[in-house]
């Protein structure tokens, strides 16, 4: 792809356009630093000890001392992942499951009413979960789910099937629709079409929904500190703010908690980053 | 909730008649309707009911160790006038939005015309991943990163402004009440703009290269290609992401939780965690239920400008 907005046609040479590629290239190296160099800090404070990093901020640290990760990972790390991972995980399922059905329904099925059920999914898109805090802990409260993995689950897939929907539906509305009425014409039934047919040529949705949804569940803060308490069912971000209040004056000990949790999505949106932008692209603008 | 929030957007409708238009098809069977049940059920539940109930609540006022409620009308939404936070919490998230909408808006479109214009389209890509880097962590992470970067003495911005000779500017940046919120905010443009600006250049890899080409041979020069072509033809991107931005900035709830909590002295409350302190430290849902009210009706504007914004660009497609 040729450079559309800054680059000059070749041949031509301005003093004025080097002096202004090379501050703009300034800016990006400078903002990269700006960006990466509190993570890297983060990191490398794991493996001071108190005394260096109170002393001199921008000090390296003198040897690799694992110690210092091992106890965070010890002390907590371990059962937040846990929590975290089985969150994670299950709703996940469930949500992809679940948005899959309803895009399929809404997509391809003979069901009746489709356009006031589209409008219902979506328009609670606009919802946001603060607003319906204090009604979904007296529910939750009365229900019997408070502080249990259940009442996370539930919310994080009631609250991303209108988003996951929005994202399958608008890749279902682009497959061609003779598949389906040929495989109407073979006799099959709509659950062997969604099945056998569609699902699969769903997959790279499929995949950008499940990356999505895992970075909004990995991440999600609000839920996971009204609903849960205790520490064998706090998830990693409510886990890490009670390391903060145990350990706080322990602070090589709290940067390598932070790090150990941040760790795992940086390396799956390095790992999955196609399907990433996909998901984000198809979300905002479709 | 702003966690580089990929869970925005939406246009209604549309799909279904696209089908009908087509062929006569088979007539439509309530058995299919089992396709969508589960969505239909669990979405009224927990997402919808709640939104009413909230309503109901903030007429009440509730002992939550007794289970009292008490009818008290409106009261609660007159408290709201009368308490000084709440007005502190609106411009906290007025400003939110402002400051949010220059960087992330405007300063995430200028970065991304930059990357974009590289030759290399291996620097660009990863350029595009650097800046996003900070969108995948978790708020509780980069808040608490955060909150040590502006710790006095063992902090890093301090020694940074000390090393550069600018120690006058030292200062408690979370524990003072004139800089909490724009510390809070300044976090939050870091660890965002990565994620506007990877939008808005996906938004300029689709214009076509011919518009450049073309401008190329007229003499234009790149300000004057950026302004009267890149800026022009992800003018839906930038409609857009100014309504998401400030519908987040209006939600805003984690990164003021994790750094301050509201402090000091509630300089840095915003909506969200004065919803939080009322409804779940005072235990008064009702005047809680009231501020989430308040949430709720900015959020809700601004999401039917970004319905009705999404419609009229699919129209004029």
């Amino acid at each position: 792809m040729s450079a559309p907005a800054i680059s000059r046609p070749a041949g031509e040479v301005d003093v004025w356009a080097v002096i202004a590629r090379t501050f703009l290239l300034a800016l990006l190296v400078c903002l990269g630093i700006v960006v990466l160099y509190p993570l890297v800090w983060m990191a490398l404070n794991g493996f001071k000890d108190n005394s260096l990093i109170f002393g001199d901020p921008f000090a390296l640290p003198t040897r690799w001392n694992w110690a210092n990760y091992a106890q965070a990972w010890n002390r907590g790390v371990r059962d937040y992942v846990a929590v975290s991972l089985l969150v994670t995980v299950a709703s996940g399922v469930c949500t992809v499951l679940i948005s899959a059905w309803t895009a399929f329904g809404l997509t391809r099925s003979r069901m009746p009413m489709k356009p006031a059920v589209v409008g219902y999914v979506l328009g609670a898109l606009m919802l946001s979960p603060t607003v319906a805090l204090i009604p979904l802990v007296k529910m939750l409260q009365s229900l019997g789910l408070y502080n249990t993995y259940w009442a996370l689950i539930i919310l994080y897939t009631a609250f991303r099937v209108p988003f996951t929907t929005f994202l399958i539906r608008a890749y279902m509305l682009d497959l061609p629709r003779d598949l389906d009425e040929a495989a109407t014409m073979d006799g099959a039934g709509e659950r062997q079409i969604f099945w056998r047919i569609i699902m699969p040529l769903c997959r790279p949705i499929i995949v950008s929904c499940v990356i999505l949804h895992v970075l909004f569940a990995w991440n999600e803060y609000l839920f996971a500190m009204i609903f849960t308490s205790g520490a064998n069912m706090q998830t990693l971000p409510v886990g890490l703010t009670s390391i903060m209040a145990k350990h706080g004056t322990n602070y090589a000990v709290v940067f390598a908690a932070m790090t150990i949790s941040a760790l795992p999505i940086v390396v799956i949106f390095f790992a999955a980053q196609r399907y990433f932008i996909r998901g984000l692209a198809e979300g905002i603008g479709k | 909730m702003t966690v580089p929030g990929p869970m925005t957007s939406g246009p209604a409708a549309g799909g279904a008649s696209l089908a009908g238009k087509r062929r006569a098809r088979p007539a439509r069977t309530w058995p299919s309707f089992r396709w969508v049940a589960i969505a239909v059920i669990m979405v009224g539940w927990f997402v919808y009911y709640p939104i009413v109930d909230n309503f109901i609540v903030s007429t009440t006022n509730q002992d939550i160790y007794t289970g009292e409620v008490e009818y008290v009308g409106l009261d609660n939404y007159a408290r709201l006038l009368d308490d000084p936070v709440v007005w502190t919490s609106l411009r906290n998230n007025v400003l939110y939005a402002v400051i949010s909408v220059l960087f992330q808006v405007f300063g995430a479109f200028l970065l991304a015309a930059i990357i974009e214009g590289l030759q290399d389209e291996r620097w660009q890509r990863f350029w595009r991943a650097v800046y996003f880097v900070p969108s995948a962590i978790s708020i509780t992470v980069t808040g608490l990163l955060f909150y040590f970067i502006y710790q006095p003495k063992s902090g890093l911005l301090d020694a940074a402004l000390v090393a550069l000779g600018l120690g006058e500017f030292v200062r408690p940046w979370l524990g003072s009440e004139h800089t909490a919120i724009y510390a809070i905010i300044a976090m939050s443009q870091w660890q965002g703009f990565g994620y506007s600006t990877l939008l808005f250049a996906l938004a300029i890899q689709k214009i076509p290269r011919e518009l450049y080409d073309a401008a190329i041979l007229d003499g234009a020069g790149p300000l004057r290609r950026l302004w009267n072509i890149t800026f022009p033809m992800t003018r839906e991107m930038t409609g857009l992401m100014i309504i998401v931005t400030i519908t987040g900035a209006f939600q805003v709830f984690n990164e003021v939780m994790v750094m301050t909590a509201g402090g000091p002295n509630n300089s840095s409350q915003v909506l969200g965690t004065w919803l939080y302190q009322q409804g779940f430290i005072q235990n008064d849902f009702g005047y809680g239920a009231a501020i989430a009210a308040v949430i709720f009706v900015v959020t809700l504007l601004t999401g039917i400008a970004q319905l009705w914004y999404t419609r009229r660009r699919r129209v004029q497609l």
